[in-house]
């Protein structure tokens, strides 16, 4: 492999491609081959680097100086100063108020903001996606060749449970566990799902994973099949993220070429087969079930369960069906060791968990840190406070079926513990921060209005119940309403959770009743003053969306 | 019936050869229903017979699985299709104010298409871009951090 004196990293998320990276991706490299720069400077479009507002974002190492935004005609300006006579270019540098979140752990800015530790963002926006030399540089394929060569496949899940990992998907099952039922359910033909149908909103982390670092789910999950039995996987990957799809495909190619998947992996008798399935829009299919019946050509309706997909998944065989979070956690676990995982997090909840921090806080993005930090922490520090100065009212955790935080919670450590003692879900990681302007009733309507679009229909507490609930808040936000509607939110709530078919049922009522728990006040007022505290809801009726 | 429709490709030589790309299994139904829609914008029921005949699937399943999912059209879409992410990321930065001024300006409402065809407006659960909120799509351009004010000079781009 050549040694180059530096690397320039162009962001190449969705956002940057539309800024132009492309462009300026070519043009780097014409502007270096003219200066005969080419075998001294390598030029690489990487994953997401995390900062929403610039776009695209150059990065130039070894002195990791970010350029950004970056337009085609200030690349020979960078190229010209920075790469050839060795003088960075401060004009066109990235100032520092635009950094934070993602950004903070690049070496220049190391010790500026405490507590990120990354494992599963490691190489995300470092290394080149598409080119499996960098992955492999950077400790990529050890893990699978360390397992292959020297573990049985039960000591594999020895270390996976050791290491305490729990699910990232949301429900924060032990993944050990879950691998060692598939292993153990009879049959010889099973199958490893990566669920990568990431569509709860504000989640998209497991985006930036696909997107930066996708050899990294290649192998985990190689290594999952290795350790439950089997010899074929699926990466059902949302039909939205068609560049992750694009790098998946691509990092599966090069994975065959040098051997990492196909027949005979590493010289062993473990063969391995990797295929990417695209969703087509329907957010029921991040359910384990749906997305298996999804696979396999039929609407994504969730089975009733049991029997569970550790005994019947795919094609009615053993499957194991694991998050994309959580399975980037597996190949740094089996290089390391489980020990070193467990230094990372709580003695219940190790390891990091990745949020993306939306909404009324000034800096937006994606972090990942220790469990065990607070919210307060996460606003402070990585949120760079409430925008505008305003006041924080609460926020919720884990998309739109995640829990509804007051302020009083903000203090509670997040992980999975503290939060379950709390009555609290930490789900998906998405952590939306709300200030004062918000409507309590207003949100819990567009929550709704959410749940009763995306309800697959199958069951009837769900179809109905979602609908029902919608209705009555809209009708409370109208002003049309009677305070009957809160025991009946109530009831339809415990319906939902009781009597609905699967998770998107069961959850679809937790902002609810956290919101009648923490802000009951705020709603009465709707119905007993008439009036909006906050001044969001009109009070006036208002045309229901057409259905679509 | 003509199988000459609107973008002036043939329907049926469309689904045939995503047929052939993917191959007859059930496991290919929406790899092929979505590969229809890419090339014809939308997949009108003389495609969907024509997969069920071709996959031997009765034709209820194929369009119940047509129908399923929001990426699947069954029916005529505008020359550009605006995706407006109503969820609540997008909610609580000013997504309601956005809505209301695409509404006035294109003076249609979720799930329709102007009467010259040009526009359709279609409201979705998110966009995956949650960062950069209120968020719109238009055709394959994605638009962050919108106001009202910038949906005029968004929407004359388009012709």
């Amino acid at each position: 492999m050549k040694i180059y004196r530096s690397m320039v990293l162009i962001s190449s998320d969705p956002k940057s491609m539309l800024y132009g990276a492309e462009e300026v991706f070519q043009r780097f490299q014409k502007e270096i081959e003219d200066r005969g720069l080419q075998d001294e400077v390598q030029v690489s479009m990487v994953g997401d680097l995390g900062r929403h507002e610039v776009h695209p974002i150059v990065i130039v190492y070894p002195e990791a100086v970010l350029y950004g935004p970056v337009k085609v005609e200030n690349v020979p300006q960078i190229v010209e100063e920075h790469l050839y006579k060795g003088r960075i270019v401060p004009e066109l540098q990235l100032s520092a108020q635009e950094l934070s979140g993602r950004i903070a752990w690049l070496t220049a800015r190391k010790g500026t903001l405490p507590a990120e530790q990354r494992i599963v963002l490691e190489r995300a926006g470092v290394i080149d996606p598409a080119n499996i030399e960098d992955y492999i540089l950077h400790d990529g394929y050890a893990a699978l060749g360390k397992v292959l060569t020297s573990m049985k496949p039960e000591e594999v899940i020895a270390e996976v449970q050791k290491s305490g990992l729990k699910g990232r998907g949301g429900a924060g099952f032990p993944t050990g566990l879950k691998w060692s039922f598939v292993a153990k359910a009879p049959g010889t033909k099973k199958y490893v799902i990566c669920n990568a149908d990431e569509s709860e909103p504000g989640t998209f982390k497991d985006r930036v994973i696909l997107e930066g670092d996708p050899h990294a789910i290649l192998e985990a999950m190689a290594i999952a099949g290795y350790a439950v039995g089997a010899d074929e996987g699926y990466i059902y990957v949302r039909g939205e993220y068609a560049l992750a799809q694009e790098r998946l495909a691509i990092a599966i190619a090069q994975a065959k070429e040098y051997g990492f998947l196909g027949k005979n992996i590493f010289g062993t008798e473990f063969n391995f087969e990797i295929h990417v399935h695209s969703g087509a829009g329907a957010y029921i299919c991040g359910e384990e079930t749906a997305l298996i019946e999804s696979i396999e050509g039929k609407r994504g309706e969730p089975r009733a369960r049991p029997p569970y997909p550790t005994t019947h998944g795919l094609w009615g065989k053993p499957t194991l069906v694991n998050n994309v979070e959580t399975l980037a956690n597996i190949p740094p676990i089996l290089r390391n060791g489980a020990e070193w995982y467990r230094k990372f997090g709580t003695p219940s909840s190790p390891g990091t968990k990745v949020y993306t921090i939306l909404g009324n806080v000034n800096n937006t993005g994606l972090i990942e840190v220790p469990m065990g930090i607070t919210l307060r922490e996460v606003i402070a520090i990585y949120g760079r406070g409430m925008k505008n100065g305003r006041t924080f009212k609460l926020a919720q955790t884990g998309g739109s079926s995640g829990s509804v935080i007051p302020a009083s919670l903000q203090d509670t450590p997040m992980d999975f513990e503290s939060y379950n003692k709390a009555g609290v879900s930490l789900g998906s990681g998405a952590l939306l921060i709300c200030d004062e302007d918000t409507c309590v009733v207003d949100l819990a309507k567009v929550l709704m209005n959410f749940f009763r679009r995306e309800s697959c229909g199958k069951c009837t507490p769900c179809r109905i119940g979602t609908y029902r609930a919608y209705q009555i808040l809209q009708r409370i936000s109208e002003g049309q309403g009677v305070l009957k509607d809160l025991d009946e939110l109530l009831s339809l709530s415990e319906n939902l959770v009781n009597l609905s078919n699967c998770g998107l049922g069961q959850t679809a009522a937790t902002p609810i009743k956290d919101i009648l728990k923490y802000f009951r006040a705020e709603v009465e007022a709707h119905i007993r003053l008439g009036v909006c505290p906050t001044g969001v809801c009109t009070m006036l009726p208002e045309k229901t969306p057409q259905e679509t | 019936m003509s199988n000459e429709q609107p973008n002036g490709k043939n329907i049926l030589e469309i689904v045939r050869h995503a047929v052939e790309v993917h191959g007859k299994t059930r496991e290919e139904l929406i790899p092929i229903l979505q590969e229809i829609n890419r090339q014809y914008g939308f997949i009108p029921s003389q495609g969907l017979e024509e997969v069920a005949r071709l996959l031997q699937i009765p034709k209820s399943q194929v369009f119940s699985v047509a129908t399923f999912y929001h990426m699947l059209n069954v029916k005529e879409m505008g020359r550009h299709i605006i995706l407006f992410c109503e969820s609540a990321p997008c909610h609580v930065v000013g997504g309601r104010e956005v809505w209301r001024r695409l509404k006035q300006e294109l003076k249609i409402d979720a799930g329709e298409t102007t009467p010259d065809k040009k526009w359709s407006l279609v409201t979705v659960s998110c966009l995956g871009v949650c960062g950069v909120g209120p968020v719109i799509v238009i055709d394959e351009d994605m638009y962050g951090n919108v106001t009202p004010e910038m949906i005029p000079d968004i929407l004359a781009r388009y012709n």
